[in-house]
This record gives structure tokens, C-alpha cells and sequence, in this order.
């Protein structure tokens, strides 16, 4: 009875709204359009568990939700655990005979700092014990509920309140967490990178984290226009810029070892240069003075090398 | 909000689903989106519709009555972020100031 | 629910138990959905135990073994959230990582039930009793029981599910035993026939819960306008805690012949000074006044069982004539004029125009032997103090200085 994922748009256009209209996330901003997305792939029933983090506060301002499907927030580190009490729950009062619905899918939300920082404890629990959850992360790489503080999200690079580019700091100097490949190295059943720009790539991994058992990680970039300083109407743009340039390359792992270079990442003929991405957004600003130049190439190396890594995990020459 | 302790939900429970359309947030809004019917692809015939999917408040309202395809923004919602402007494929949006 | 009946002697089961396996085989009999929790002593037999159970399928439960008690806590809010009968256990430093969901755990007003093996905060790291780690949550919205033999550990715990989930209260419930002197301590227990815990507890009926059917938001954020009256309901369902209780104690009673009070009164009657105290420290002082009565003293103990709520009225009718309250309490408060136990008590007494005097012995810390002498000491202590007619707000008692 499961009900099919929405692709075409008429599809589309069908499938029930998760999330009204009302809600106070700043204009341009990515994260309401992740959901939207993850409610086009939605099979049944749901459960929401998030945490702390733009998404839940601006989403949930009492009176007010502006969430459909039923949904709860307890803390900024543990949507995780939460859920894997959902989860084990219902299945236990289903054999019980106390829960009506044949099937629920339990999904956990939860930002970057959520995720690869403060949260990551409880997600590895999570993964380790194999409960059959979606946990998706919309990454928009940094603390930008309490002011874009720096993350283990955080691109090198990037400027933040917690990572000032100054005379002589170039922004963020240490790398982002690897957090797919971290997620994968659990042999999680399923691990996709998304965005939102490419949407149907997005709701195909989103479906495909549903269905397979046991827990799956979805790695979705989240362009924000108000930490970024970037233009609201190119979130979706920008999005599509950081698969293009190598920031957030497209692709699956199944059972953390079996990589898929995804569509939009696999057409890419190379790679576009960085600094057509960093030029778009007001954090970056900084890297295009000349003091930050060999800086820049360094970064420009590392993508680089990490690019080739990955297509070579893929397979791909 | 004039509620008494006794008058609200348990614990902060928020028990109507979407209730958040009656915080209209249209008032955000520096620029406005405006629509060509001419030129797009969803009012000739019904495809496209990436300005619906993208926008992430709700605001493009794609209406499909009496075998025509209506076009229309909800202007009590729109923030004039003006991604759909941006991702418009025919260039059948422009913002203007409000 | 079916009448409560009384059970049969023949259909009890004796067995020498500690306080954690007491409480294990409690937990074991109130049919649980789902148990999180992580092993700290002196509280792991009790999830050894459970698990144990689990693993012989002798419990419809799922046991989620949880990477941090941080978790345990989330999972059990997540598991009460969708409507299950779920607890945990933990202790200290356990309960200490806990903190933040603790408080998150009674504001979204989550039945859940969480025994506790009273130990020592670090640091130094200690694994033996005293009473910092609950009183330090005193203020979280858990109501809080304290027991004293592996007998009411037992009973308690089972009694805790159904003042829980009441939907006068539903507030988590913290269930205490002091940990090694109880926790390990093997002691006779008789315990009920699954069957009759099962028909007193009924099962859970969640008063609002994550369905998809009637898709709710649960933990929003409320501010100026709205968190106060938040609070206000939460105080509110404290304060609805005395009746609920003592009707669930009668119903238990009926059953077992056994019901405990938020507070025990020993030999308090026609008592000059009454003792103060809870757990462990409540049976030692209760010999203690035997051998004083005996020797004409006009002593009895007050032993607390509820610390949250505070019975205030009814502990102000018990003391109000005595001429002095010994405290003795296994935390202190740094800094502060005196001690939580005392400080309650203090407070209660306030306003009457003549008050008992108030001693306060911060004893035990980190697990230090309190034997009858302390005990002794203490009431030798409070006299001097009744002739002198002054006693100092609070003094430590069994430290080297
Ligand atoms: C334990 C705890 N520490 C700190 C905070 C403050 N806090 C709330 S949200 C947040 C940052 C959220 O960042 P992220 O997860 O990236 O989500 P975003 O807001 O960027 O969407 C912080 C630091 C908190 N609520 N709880
Ligand atoms: S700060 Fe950024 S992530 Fe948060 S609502 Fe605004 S645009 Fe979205
Ligand atoms: S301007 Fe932004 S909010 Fe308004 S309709 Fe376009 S995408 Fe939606
Ligand atoms: S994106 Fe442009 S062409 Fe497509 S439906 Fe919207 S307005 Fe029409
Ligand atoms: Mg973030």
C-alpha cells in the first residue's frame, strides 16, 4: 500500500503538502525546499524527529507549526536517539497489537552542526545498532541558527563569527568532515549526497533511503542566503555551482563500500574552477585578496585531488 | 495569546497540523515576482513547473481548471526571494520592487 | 482494569534479591515497550538483568543498548512520544551527561520511569553513594522517590508507572535506591504474580501522542508569550501528584497489604526531636531511636520517601511540635547556607510562629560509612544545641578536619 514517489510534475503537483506556507525560514533559503523534496518521495506514513537548528526553530514557532506530518523536536544533539526510540516503539507496540499502521517510516533531521558536530555521537549509536531510519542532514555549513558560527561543515575558507578572515587568518583553515564516507565507513545500508537544485536525483535517493532496511544517510547541501551572504534568488543556483565545482559531488555508497558517481557528477566534463563559486557569496570575499593566493591554490589542489579520489572510488577514469 | 495556562495544549503540543498559513509572511517582501503568461511552459501546456518546485514558500500556485493552466503567486506568503525568477527556464519571471 | 484483589500467599514469590535485581524484576513484570539505557555502576545489574530477561524472551521490550545516557534519555522521550511504557536507569555521572534531556523529558511530560543507584558526582571519580546526583536534578521536573529496602525499590518501582502515566500527572519519574548499600544489597522481596501486575497497571494510555493519523508538533519553541504558561501547567500537574499517589498506594495496598506514604513517621508521636532523613539512613536511623527510646529518649524518625513534590503541609504537621528536626543528607550545597534537604524543610517551617529548631549534618559523602554513631552524634550534637538555644545552619559530619 506503499504510495509511489512523485517525479513528474502533475505527480508532483498531487502529493500532500509536509510543509505550509508561514513558516519564518528567511527568504532564498534552501532548507524549506529540501523538505518539500523529501515529502515528493514519502511512501506512507511518517514521523519527523529534528533537531535544534533553523529548520526546527523557524519552522515551530509556538502557536504555530507549520509542519503536516507529526513531528517532534527535543533537543540540538539527539534527533537521532529520539528516533531510535520512535522507531523501536512502534514496531514493538505493532507486534502488540497497540499500533493500527501496518508501516511507519521514521525519519531524523538535523543541520550540520547537529550532525557532523555536537550530534554525531548519537547518530553513530544510531547507525551501529542498525535501526531502520532516515537520518538526512541539510548542510548549509555552519551554526547559522546562533549567528554562522563555524561547523566541522564549515568549508575551508569560509568566513564565520567563529572563523574570521582577518590579517591573518584566511577564514576556516581546516578541512570539512568527510561525513558520507564517515557515514558510510559504518556500512550503512545507504549513503547519498543531494541537492535541492537537482531534484529528481534528490527524491530518488531520497526514496531509495526509505526502502532499503536498516539505517540510511542522506547528505543534502543547503544553500543559505542570509550566513552566505549570497543573493536569495540563486540558493538554487549556488547549489548546483557546489556540485560543479567539487564542494559537494553528487553520488551513493550502498553497504559503505560500493560507490555510484551520480548523473549531474558523472556528466561533469571537469571541473569548475572555485572561484566561480566563491565569488557568488560574501564569505568568501576575502580569498580574492592577494595575501590568500597560494591559500586559494592550495584549496583549488585539495578539491582537486579529492575529486580524483572519488571517481576513482566510483570507478570512473 | 491571551490564553491562560489552562486553555492551551499540553507541554507546548502544537495539534493543528500547518497551522503556520495563518502567519502570513508576505509582508517580507522587498521585491514582488512578476508573471509572463505569454512565454511560460506551464500555461502552454502544463509542463515545467520548476519555479513551484523550487520556491520554498509555497507561494507559485500552478492551477489546472477546466483544461487550462492558470498561473499564480501568493503574494500573502511570497517572500520575493526571487528563485523562481532566477531557475525560470523562458525568463517568464521578473521581480520588481515593492 | 479489574478490581484490585488481594494476591494470595501462595502465589507470591520470596526470593533474596538486591535492590538493583528488585528493581529488574519489577521492571521485568510492568510489561515495558521499550528500555534505553547504559551501564554505570552501581545501577548496571538492574539493565544486566533486564537484558537478561530480553535475551530469554521472557520480556515483549525492545532493549535499545544506547551509546550515552544523553541517548538513553532521547530514546526513551522518543519511545514515550508514539505512546509505549518505557524507562531507564543510570547513576551519577550517568545522570549527569542526562541533564539537559532530563529537563526536556518533563516538560514534554513524558511518563517515563528512571531508577536510580544514588552515587557520588566526580570529582575524584567515586563509585559509592550519596545523593548529589538526584538532588542535583531536583529541580527538573522529575518527581523523585527515595527507598529504603529492596522491598519498596520493588513496589515503588512498579507503583512509579501508574502515578506516571495518570493523565492528572504524566511527569517522569525518578525512583532512587542508594547505590551499593541498596543496590547490592540482598534483602527478601516478595514479589507479585506477573498476571496481577499486569491487571494493576493496565496498559499505557497515552494522553496525546505522534500519529500519523493526527499529526501533532511536539517540542516547538515557545517564548515570552507562551513558556511561562507552560511551566504553569507543569507546576500543576506536580501539585496533582499527592492524590494520585496516595490513591495508586491504596490500590496497591489492597493488593499487597503494603503502602509506604509520601514520608514514613517512626516512634514520632510523642517525640522531643525527629530525625530527618531518607534512604538507607532512614533504616539506620530507626535502630538508632530503638536503642535511644530505650533509654527514655523522646526521639523518632521522619523518613522522606517523595522529595519532589515536597510534602511541605504534611511534614509541617508532623515536626511542628518537636523541639528540634535533625537533617542528615549525603549532599552539600557549595556555597550555599545549607543543604537541599534542610533548605526544603527551613523553608517549609518559615512561617509557623514557633518552629522546631533545624540541625543540618551534610554525611556520607562519596560513600562514607554512617554508622548508628553519627546518628548518635548527631542527637548529642542537637541537644547542646536545645540547652545553648543556637545551632549552626549546617555542619559536616565523618570528615577529617
Ligand atoms: C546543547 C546545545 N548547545 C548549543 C545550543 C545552541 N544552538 C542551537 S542551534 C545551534 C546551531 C545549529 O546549527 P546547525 O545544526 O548547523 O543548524 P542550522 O541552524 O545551521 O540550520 C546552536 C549552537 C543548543 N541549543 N543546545
Ligand atoms: S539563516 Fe540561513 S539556513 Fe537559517 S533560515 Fe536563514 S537562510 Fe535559512
Ligand atoms: S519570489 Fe521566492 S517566495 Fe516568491 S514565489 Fe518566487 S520563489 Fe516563491
Ligand atoms: S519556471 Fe517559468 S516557465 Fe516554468 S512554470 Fe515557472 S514561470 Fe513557467
Ligand atoms: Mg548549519
Amino acid at each position: 500500500m506503499t504510495e509511489p514517489a512523485a517525479l513528474k510534475l502533475k505527480d508532483m503537483l498531487k502529493k500532500p503538502e509536509i510543509l505550509t506556507s508561514g513558516h519564518r525560514m528567511c527568504a532564498g533559503c534552501a532548507a524549506p525546499t529540501i523538505v518539500k523534496l523529501m515529502g515528493m518521495a514519502l511512501r506512507g506514513p511518517t514521523i519527523v524527529c529534528e533537531v535544534t537548528g533553523c529548520l526546527e526553530v523557524a519552522t515551530t514557532i509556538y502557536p504555530y507549526t507549520a509542519w503536516k506530518l507529526p513531528w517532534i523536536h527535543v533537543a540540538f544533539e539527539n534527533a537521532a536517539a529520539v528516533a531510535s526510540g520512535v522507531i523501536e516503539a512502534v514496531d514493538v507496540m505493532r507486534e502488540k497489537g497497540r499500533w493500527s499502521k501496518e508501516h511507519v517510516d521514521v525519519i531524523a533531521i538535523g543541520g550540520d552542526g547537529g550532525t557532523f558536530d555536537i550530534g554525531f555521537g548519537a547518530i553513530s549509536g544510531m547507525l551501529e545498532r542498525g535501526h531502520d531510519i532516515v537520518y538526512m542532514c541539510y548542510d548549509n555549513g555552519a551554526y547559522q541558527n546562533t549567528g554562522i558560527q563555524r561547523s566541522g561543515g564549515t568549508f575551508p575558507g569560509q568566513e564565520t563569527t567563529t572563523s574570521w578572515a582577518g590579517k591573518v587568518s584566511p577564514g576556516k583553515e581546516q578541512r570539512k568532515k568527510p561525513l558520507a564516507e564517515i557515514v558510510a565507513a559504518h556500512r550503512t545500508p545507504y549513503v547519498a549526497t543531494v541537492n535541492p537544485y537537482h531534484h529528481r536525483d534528490f527524491i530518488t535517493k531520497f526514496r531509495k533511503a526509505l526502502e532499503v532496511e536498516g539505517p540510511a544517510f542522506i547528505h543534502a547541501f543547503s544553500p543559505c542566503p542570509r550566513g552566505w551572504r549570497s543573493q536569495t534568488g540563486k540558493s538554487m543556483e549556488l547549489a548546483k555551482l557546489a556540485m560543479e565545482v567539487g564542494l559537494h559531488p553528487l553520488y551513493e555508497i550502498f553497504n559503505g563500500t560500493e560507490y555510484k558517481m551520480s548523473g549531474p557528477s558523472r556528466r561533469l566534463k571537469e571541473l569548475r574552477p572555485l572561484d566561480d563559486y566563491w565569488k557568488t557569496q560574501g564569505q568568501f570575499k576575502h580569498l580574492f585578496k592577494p595575501e590568500w593566493a597560494d591559500f586559494k591554490k592550495s584549496l583549488q589542489e585539495q578539491v582537486n585531488d579529492d575529486w580524483e579520489i572519488l571517481k576513482k572510488k566510483c570507478g570512473i577514469e | 495569546m491571551s490564553e491562560k495556562y489552562n486553555e492551551i495544549p499540553m507541554a507546548g503540543n502544537i495539534i493543528e497540523p500547518g497551522n503556520a498559513t495563518k502567519y502570513k509572511t508576505g509582508g517580507w517582501r522587498a521585491q514582488r515576482p512578476i508573471h509572463t503568461d505569454e512565454t511560460c511552459l506551464w500555461v502552454k501546456n502544463g509542463t515545467c513547473g520548476l519555479c513551484w518546485i523550487y520556491c520554498p514558500d509555497n507561494s507559485v500556485k500552478l492551477i489546472e481548471k477546466d483544461g487550462k493552466y492558470i498561473y499564480e503567486f501568493d503574494l500573502e506568503y511570497c517572500k520575493g526571494c526571487g528563485i523562481c525568477a532566477n531557475q525560470c527556464p523562458t525568463d517568464s519571471i521578473r521581480m520588481e520592487n515593492e | 482494569m479489574t478490581a484490585v484483589k488481594r494476591i494470595p500467599k501462595d502465589q507470591i514469590a520470596i526470593e533474596g534479591l538486591t535492590g538493583d535485581a528488585a528493581i529488574a524484576h519489577a521492571l521485568k513484570q510492568c510489561d515495558l515497550d521499550v528500555l534505553a539505557a547504559y551501564p554505570i555502576t552501581p545501577q548496571t545489574i538492574i539493565v544486566e538483568d533486564y537484558q537478561k530477561f530480553a535475551a530469554n524472551g521472557e520480556v515483549h521490550c525492545r532493549v535499545i543498548p544506547v551509546e550515552s545516557e544523553h541517548s538513553a534519555m532521547s530514546a526513551c522521550i522518543g519511545a514515550s512520544a508514539v505512546g509505549a511504557r518505557v524507562a531507564t536507569a543510570s547513576a551519577s555521572a550517568g545522570l549527569a551527561l542526562m541533564w539537559e534531556i532530563l529537563y526536556c523529558a518533563a516538560s514534554m511530560r513524558m511518563p517515563i520511569i528512571f531508577t536510580v543507584a544514588n552515587r557520588a558526582l566526580s570529582g575524584p571519580i567515586n563509585i559509592h553513594n550519596d545523593w548529589s546526583d538526584t538532588y542535583g536534578a531536583r529541580d527538573s521536573g522529575f518527581i523523585q522517590i527515595y527507598t529504603q529496602s529492596c522491598q519498596e525499590a520493588y513496589d515503588t518501582t512498579i507503583m512509579a508507572f501508574k502515578i506516571a502515566e495518570d493523565h492528572k500527572v504524566l511527569l517522569p519519574i525518578m525512583v532512587c535506591i542508594d547505590g551499593f548499600i541498596l543496590s547490592h544489597n540482598v534483602e527478601r522481596v516478595e514479589m507479585l504474580p506477573t498476571k496481577a501486575v499486569e491487571n494493576f497497571l493496565g496498559v499505557r494510555e497515552p494522553f496525546i501522542k505522534l500519529d500519523p493519523d493526527n499529526p501533532i508538533t511536539m517540542g516547538p519553541l515557545a517564548l515570552t508569550d507562551y513558556y511561562f504558561e507552560f511551566k504553569e501547567q507543569q507546576e500543576r500537574a506536580m501539585e496533582a501528584v499527592p492524590e494520585v499517589f496516595a490513591q495508586v498506594e491504596t490500590d496497591f495496598e489492597k493488593m499487597t497489604g503494603r503502602r509506604y506514604g509520601m514520608f514514613e513517621e517512626y516512634r514520632t508521636d510523642d517525640a522531643e526531636i525527629i530525625i530527618f532523613t531518607h534512604s538507607t539512613p532512614g533504616g539506620t536511623a530507626k535502630a538508632t531511636v530503638d536503642v535511644l527510646r530505650e533509654k527514655g529518649e523522646k526521639v523518632g524518625v521522619l523518613r522522606l520517601r517523595m522529595f519532589r513534590p515536597f510534602p511541605t503541609k504534611e511534614i509541617v504537621e508532623v515536626v511542628k511540635n518537636a523541639k528540634a528536626v535533625i537533617v542528615f543528607e549525603k549532599c552539600r550545597s557549595f556555597g550555599a547556607p545549607s543543604n537541599p534537604l534542610a533548605l526544603e524543610l527551613r523553608t517549609a517551617l518559615y512561617d509557623l510562629e514557633k518552629r522546631p529548631m533545624v540541625v543540618d549534618f551534610v554525611i556520607g559523602l562519596g560513600g562514607r560509612d554512617c554508622p548508628p554513631t553519627t546518628i548518635v552524634e548527631g542527637y548529642e550534637k542537637t541537644k547542646e544545641y536545645l540547652k545553648k538555644g543556637k545551632a549552626p545552619l549546617y555542619e559536616t559530619m565523618g570528615v577529617r578536619k
